[in-house]
C-alpha cells in the first residue's frame, strides 16, 4: 500500500481543497499577468499567487506530510514566511523603477499629482 | 547578557527555523543556538539599531486582521481578473499621508500592503511621509483608505511606538 492510500478521507479531503484552491488562484493571476496590459496593473497579478496561492498549497502540504509521517512536518511554513517576507523587495523595486522612469518621461500614464515627488516644493527645472 | 545575546528574538527565532527545517534532536538544538547566536552578533554589527516591540499583544490581533482581509481581497481581486477584465474596472494611483515614521513600522506595513492582492506600495517619501499606493480597483480607494488610516496605522503605533 502507498503511503498516499494510507490518507483518511476527512484528511485528503481538506487537502485536495486547498491543494485545488491554491493551485487555482496562482492560475488565476498568471492569466492575469498574461492578459493585463500597463505595467502597474501587472503589479497586482501575482500577489494572488504569493498570497493564498502559495498559503493553501503550504497548508495541504503540512497537513498531508504531517499525516503521513505521524510527526508534525510544519517547514513549509518556513518557505510561506520567506515569500511574505521577501515578496515587497522586489515589487518595490519594480515600482519605483517604472514611477523614475514614467516621470522622467512624463508619460501620461501618471495623473498630475503624481508627476512630482510629493516633497518637491517647485518643479525641477527638467523632470 | 546584551552582549552576548544582543537580539534575542532574532535568535530564537532562528533557532526555532533550524528546529523546524531539521527534526529536533540536542545536538540539532546545541548547533542552531551557537549558529543564532553568531548570526545575532553579525546582524547586531550590521545593524545596530535595534527594533523595539512594545506591545506583543496586539501582534495576533494585527495577524488575524490581515489574514481575513488577504482571504477577501484575494476573492475581489480573482473576480475581478476573471469577470471585467477589461471591461469597467479602473486602476488609480493613491497617495495617503501615513502618520507612523518607524521603519519597522514601515517595513512590516509595505508586507501588508503587499501580501494584501489588490494594494500595489509604488513609494514612501520620507520628507513629508507620504505613501503612493497603486490600488487595482479604482472604486475601493476610500476602503483601502480606511483600511490603512484607521485599522492598520494605529495598530502599527501600538505595537512599535
Amino acid at each position: 500500500m502507498s503511503p498516499l492510500q494510507a490518507v483518511p478521507l476527512f484528511i485528503a479531503i481538506p487537502v485536495a481543497i486547498m491543494v485545488v484552491l491554491g493551485s487555482t488562484l496562482t492560475l488565476i493571476g498568471a492569466l492575469g499577468f498574461a492578459r493585463l496590459t500597463s505595467f502597474y496593473d501587472r503589479l497586482h497579478a501575482p500577489t494572488l499567487a504569493t498570497s493564498w496561492g502559495t498559503g493553501g498549497i503550504i497548508i495541504a502540504s503540512a497537513l498531508m506530510f504531517s499525516v503521513i509521517e505521524g510527526r508534525a512536518v510544519i517547514h513549509e511554513f518556513v518557505i510561506g514566511l520567506c515569500i511574505v517576507v521577501t515578496t515587497p523587495v522586489t515589487l518595490m523595486m519594480l515600482a519605483r523603477a517604472a514611477l523614475q522612469r514614467d516621470r522622467a518621461e512624463r508619460s501620461p500614464v501618471l495623473p498630475e499629482d503624481m508627476q512630482l515627488r510629493p516633497q518637491h516644493p517647485e518643479p525641477p527645472a527638467q523632470g | 547578557m546584551t552582549r552576548l545575546v544582543p537580539h534575542p528574538v532574532l535568535s530564537a527565532s532562528l533557532v526555532l527555523l533550524w528546529l523546524m527545517l531539521t527534526r529536533f534532536s540536542l545536538g540539532y538544538l546545541i548547533l542552531g543556538t551557537a549558529l543564532s547566536l553568531v548570526a545575532g552578533w553579525a546582524y547586531s554589527a550590521l545593524h545596530p539599531a535595534k527594533p523595539r516591540v512594545r506591545r506583543w499583544r496586539v501582534i495576533p490581533r494585527l495577524v488575524a486582521t490581515l489574514l481575513w482581509d488577504i482571504i477577501l481581497s484575494n476573492i475581489n481581486v480573482a473576480r475581478l481578473l476573471l469577470t471585467e477584465g477589461r471591461g469597467t474596472r479602473r486602476s488609480a494611483f493613491m497617495q495617503v499621508p501615513l502618520k507612523i515614521t518607524d521603519e519597522n513600522a514601515l517595513a512590516v506595513l509595505a508586507i501588508i500592503l503587499t501580501a494584501t492582492p489588490g494594494t500595489a506600495w509604488l513609494e514612501y517619501v520620507a520628507d513629508t511621509g507620504t505613501l503612493v499606493l497603486h490600488i487595482f480597483d479604482a472604486t475601493q480607494a476610500d476602503h483601502y483608505r480606511d483600511v490603512i488610516g484607521k485599522t492598520y496605522e494605529p495598530m502599527l503605533m501600538e505595537i512599535f511606538e
